[in-house]
């Protein structure tokens, strides 16, 4: 286990999810690759603060920490994204009786 | 030696249920992949000793958006349909092919600076014991030095982060949180039913 494998995973996730949300044209699909990409960037995250954070704060160990304060983060707006974007999604499967990305053009007229 | 193993486990399970979230034509099956992957993205927190965070993981992502995920795969009736495939395969396929060898590229040929063993144990216990403190004994067993004296680990904290240094952005995510609350309640009641 090493930073630079860590890393090579956290890429390969994350473009798995890339290619879902460009490929997919069901809406849920499409959020559940966004959530792989989110998920590959917080692994990034919490192996740079493990390994290349405390070279950059060798006096205050509190900072140590950054890396999972912003996982933190990132977590607490995925979930109000995936709130938020299902909602929206119910509300369009209501009016429109379609979730594909497809058929919904109504922008274009 | 069990690191490697449980390492090299964690990457086939989360790329394998990643792949199979993104081809698998039953939304349901992609749904239930998806929790597989969320599981072992925490199994990776837990390894890179951010146990708070893999706690968290679990808490939010297995037991909450798993569970919202599918609850609207179950709402939403076009399931039938499976998961079609939209008309940009081609580009779909290039541009992550494309980021993932610029990607891989980047992080191969860098010098990345690695830490002494010593230091990496004291980070590990910092990381570990983020929340709550630290008994004699943990300390004993890390090689604590000077300059990471035992008085400043105790005090390292996630919590004081969390509501010291960043207590800005803290309050502004509790703000966002309330308004897609409320959001997500309009939108999801509709027009009718009030």
């Amino acid at each position: 286990m090493s930073l630079e494998s860590l890393l090579a995973i956290a890429a390969i996730l994350f473009c798995i999810g890339l290619y879902g949300a460009l490929s997919r044209s069901n809406v849920i699909a499409v959020f559940m690759s966004i959530e792989i990409m989110f998920n590959a960037v917080n692994l990034t995250f919490v192996a740079f603060g493990r390994y290349i954070t405390p070279l950059a704060f060798d006096v205050n160990l509190g900072s140590l920490l950054t890396g999972q304060v912003f996982v933190i983060f990132v977590i607490t707006v995925a979930a109000a994204e995936i709130a938020l974007g299902l909602g929206i999604v119910l509300a369009l499967y209501r009016s429109t009786n379609s979730i594909d990305l497809s058929q919904i053009v109504r922008l274009k007229h | 030696m069990i690191h490697d193993i449980a390492f090299w486990s964690l990457s086939v399970i989360t790329i394998v249920s990643a792949i199979g979230v993104v081809v698998t034509k039953d939304l349901f099956r992609s749904a239930l992949l998806l929790a597989v992957f969320f599981v072992g993205i925490a199994g990776f927190f837990f390894l890179l000793s951010a146990e708070f965070l893999a706690v968290v993981q679990v808490l939010i992502y297995v037991g909450a958006i798993s569970i919202l995920f599918i609850f609207a795969v179950m709402l939403t009736s076009d399931i039938q349909r499976g998961n079609p495939a939209n008309r940009m395969q081609v580009v779909a396929m290039v541009v992550p092919a494309l980021l993932l060898v610029a990607v891989l590229l980047g992080v191969f040929t860098s010098q990345w600076v690695e830490l002494d063993a010593e230091v990496q144990d004291t980070v590990d216990l910092v990381h570990t014991r983020a929340v709550g403190g630290i008994s004699e004994s943990e300390f004993a067993a890390a090689v604590i030095d000077d300059e990471f004296s035992q008085k400043a680990i105790q005090e390292a904290d996630i919590a004081d982060l969390l509501v010291g240094e960043y207590v800005l952005a803290f309050e502004g995510v509790s703000v966002l949180l309330l308004g897609a609350l409320i959001g997500s309640l309009a939108l999801a009641r509709g027009k009718g039913s009030r």
